[in-house]
């Protein structure tokens, strides 16, 4: 049909291909190898050279269908580093749940992959084929303990909601589609340009189509439900990884989709957003409050920060997006650095997944007691956190905006946080150890913790660096 | 004229096949409606001068999908399925819903204005539909068919995973 067709370039797919491949061959050498911590290690050697290699990846191609931008490697780089901690804390904790298959890391590599598919599109059918390998993955890894009921529970759950919000957005593409004549998100916001489309109703509906898919997927209220039900079924090693990937992925997506592709419609999404974000701060902390699993409690917890990431999405500027994708980055940080705590806990024989298994942990284990007082400080916002940080420049940017309103709703809400982050702390320091604890500490996750540990205490000490990273990053982003 | 009639039966009938599915307490009956559903919407393809679409949808859906449903359904326990209610008590806030999406989607579709037609439709190139679908998928849409096989084999693996035997030790 065309002859002249020329083989595309396939220079800024480099990454994901890399990572295709190695989770192909970390498929295969699981057949072989005995030892899976050696299959866990060749995984992050694999997530350490694809992010290398990432930063020099720029570039368009496949005719516009993949963009390898600042703003993609940005999320890319939140992927990644989400994807090496969540590894490191789940060498040893796949062994205590007894379902140590190799699988599961090329499962968690196949969902990164999904998620920088996601970043890098170009193209709504690229977008939604990226959230499906992100989300089929992920459906898997949180069904991974067979035997475990709540498991089983979550993986179910988990699948029939996504496949609901699956379907929204495919509604919503196909609408955009039909209006505009083709799926590449620039030249939808060229169509809805220069045929004043900006006020169709049809438009509008695709658009709120793409909220309740992207809501789904960030786990913003009233799309949460599923949310604590997975989160506490899921093993908890799962839990941190998809608290943070999926969630960053599906800010990505509303990036492009709603800063880029319906820019022109921002007056009408913006109203549906901002009740979406308080809501979703709302409901997030406060039914966080009456919690007493502390994985159900964190679930809450990472619906309420889907609330305040939405502000800078909702500002609509650089600063807000820097500020968004700033908040994701330190999210990562704290949240998974909190699980990583969370799995200390589980050892043979013990849960260790109630709030009140914290009692008096300051008496028995002082270590991982402080390094929980950080990460809850984090969550909450006080200095001097990178928790904090990620806040201060968030609302700074929805105020300069001029939704001073919301930021003081926001805060008001951050307060009330502090009362289910602060009451662990309050268990460890000030009331008498309970039950025997016996912390499972590995390589792995002391590695974790101190990655994370340090992260979020410099970030919040010295933030300019990574602020500046995310400005510089999105300068090309709205060309 | 007569193309809407047909097309007014079509979208009825599976409106209404779509609703008996979800209503049959047999799960058996069930996936009989179902299988007069799948050969509904395929007409619905050939409508759109998709004759490979409407070819694939029996074969795939009718054909392969909806066996495996019925595997599935003879291996559950028929008599107590029939026994347990179909709806949990929640079902009118759920038709309420359903219904307000309706007459939102009602009100909103009604200002749709088509988009320029594609340039790939066998009217345009002159070739079948199987060669234009071909050469878009390893031209045009190359990238996305690739992830498309990452998204099968991802869920081939979930599928041995989580039939594999637990671990001992």
């Amino acid at each position: 049909m065309n002859p002249t067709l020329q083989f595309p370039q396939l220079g800024p797919v480099m990454p994901e291909i890399v990572m295709a491949c190695a989770a192909l061959i970390i498929l295969l050498l699981d057949l072989v190898m005995k030892r899976k911590e050696t299959v866990a290690f060749l995984s992050i050697v694999a997530t350490a050279i694809v992010t290398y290699i990432m930063f020099d990846a720029s570039g368009v191609t496949f005719g516009g269908m993949f963009v390898s931008d600042g703003y993609s490697m940005f999320f890319k780089f939140i992927f990644l580093l989400s994807l090496i901690l969540s590894i490191l804390i789940s060498v040893k904790y796949i062994k205590v749940e007894r379902v140590n298959f190799g699988e599961y890391y090329s499962l968690m590599l196949f969902a990164t992959l999904g998620m920088m598919i996601m970043a890098s599109a170009g193209d709504l059918i690229v977008l939604y084929l990226g959230l499906e390998l992100m989300a089929l993955s992920t459906y898997v890894l949180a069904g991974f303990i067979r035997y475990d009921k709540k498991s089983n529970e979550a993986a179910l759950k988990y699948f029939l909601l996504g496949a609901f919000a699956s379907a929204m957005l495919l509604f919503g593409i196909s609408l955009t589609y039909g209006l505009t004549g083709t799926t590449n998100i620039k030249a939808v916001a060229d169509y809805i340009a220069k045929n004043g489309l900006s006020a169709n109703p049809a438009l509008m509906f695709s658009v709120i189509l793409f909220t309740v898919a992207f809501g789904f997927k960030i786990a913003a209220a009233p799309f949460h439900m599923w949310a604590p039900d997975v989160y506490e079924g899921a093993p908890t090693s799962v839990t941190a990884f998809m608290s943070v990937g999926p969630k960053a992925a599906g800010f990505a997506a509303i990036g492009r989709v709603f800063l880029i592709a319906f820019a022109l419609l921002k007056v009408d999404w913006v109203q549906i957003l901002i009740p979406i974000a308080v809501i979703t701060m709302a409901t997030g902390n406060i039914l966080a409050i009456s919690q007493t699993n502390i994985k159900r409690m964190l679930a809450y917890s990472s619906i309420a920060h889907a609330g305040y990431a939405l502000l800078g999405i909702i500002a609509g500027n650089s600063e807000g997006l820097a500020s968004t994708m700033n908040y994701l980055l330190i999210y990562a940080f704290m949240n998974i650095g909190a699980f990583a705590v969370v799995i200390l806990l589980r050892s043979e024989g013990f849960k260790g997944d109630n709030i009140s298994d914290y009692e008096g942990l300051s008496k028995t284990h002082p270590l991982s007691a402080a390094l929980m007082l950080v990460f809850m400080f984090s969550l909450t916002g006080i200095p001097p956190t990178a928790g904090f940080m990620g806040k201060f420049y968030l609302f700074l940017a929805a105020v300069n905006a001029g939704y001073t309103w919301l930021v003081v709703v926001a805060v008001i809400f951050s307060a009330i946080s502090a009362y289910f982050y602060l009451r662990i702390v309050m268990y460890m320091y000030m009331k008498e150890p309970a039950t025997e604890v016996k912390l499972a500490t590995s390589p792995g996750i002391n590695l974790a913790l101190t990655l994370t540990v340090v992260a979020v205490l410099v970030i919040g000490v010295l933030p300019g660096k990574i602020i500046d990273l995310a400005k510089v990053a999105i300068s090309g982003f709205w060309a | 004229m007569l193309p809407e009639l047909f097309f007014g039966y079509f979208a009825a009938a599976i409106i209404i096949f779509s609703l008996i599915v979800v209503t049959r307490r047999n799960p058996v009956h069930s996936v009989l409606f179902m299988l007069i559903l799948f050969f509904h919407i395929a007409a619905l393809y050939l409508f759109l001068d998709a004759e490979f679409l409407a070819a694939i949808q029996v074969i795939v859906y009718a054909g392969a999908i909806l066996v495996l449903f019925l595997f599935v359904v003879l291996l559950l326990n028929l008599k107590e399925e029939t026994l347990i209610r179909r709806y949990i008590n929640q079902w009118p806030m759920g038709v309420v819903f359903a219904v307000g999406l309706f007459i939102l989607m009602f009100i909103s579709v009604r200002s749709f204005l088509a988009g320029p037609k594609g340039e790939i439709s066998s009217v345009l190139t002159g070739q079948s539909n199987v060669t234009n679908l071909g050469t878009v998928l390893y031209t045009e849409y190359l990238f996305p068919f690739e992830i498309a096989s990452l998204v099968l084999l991802v869920a081939i693996i979930g599928a041995i995973v989580l039939a594999k035997k637990r671990l001992k030790s």
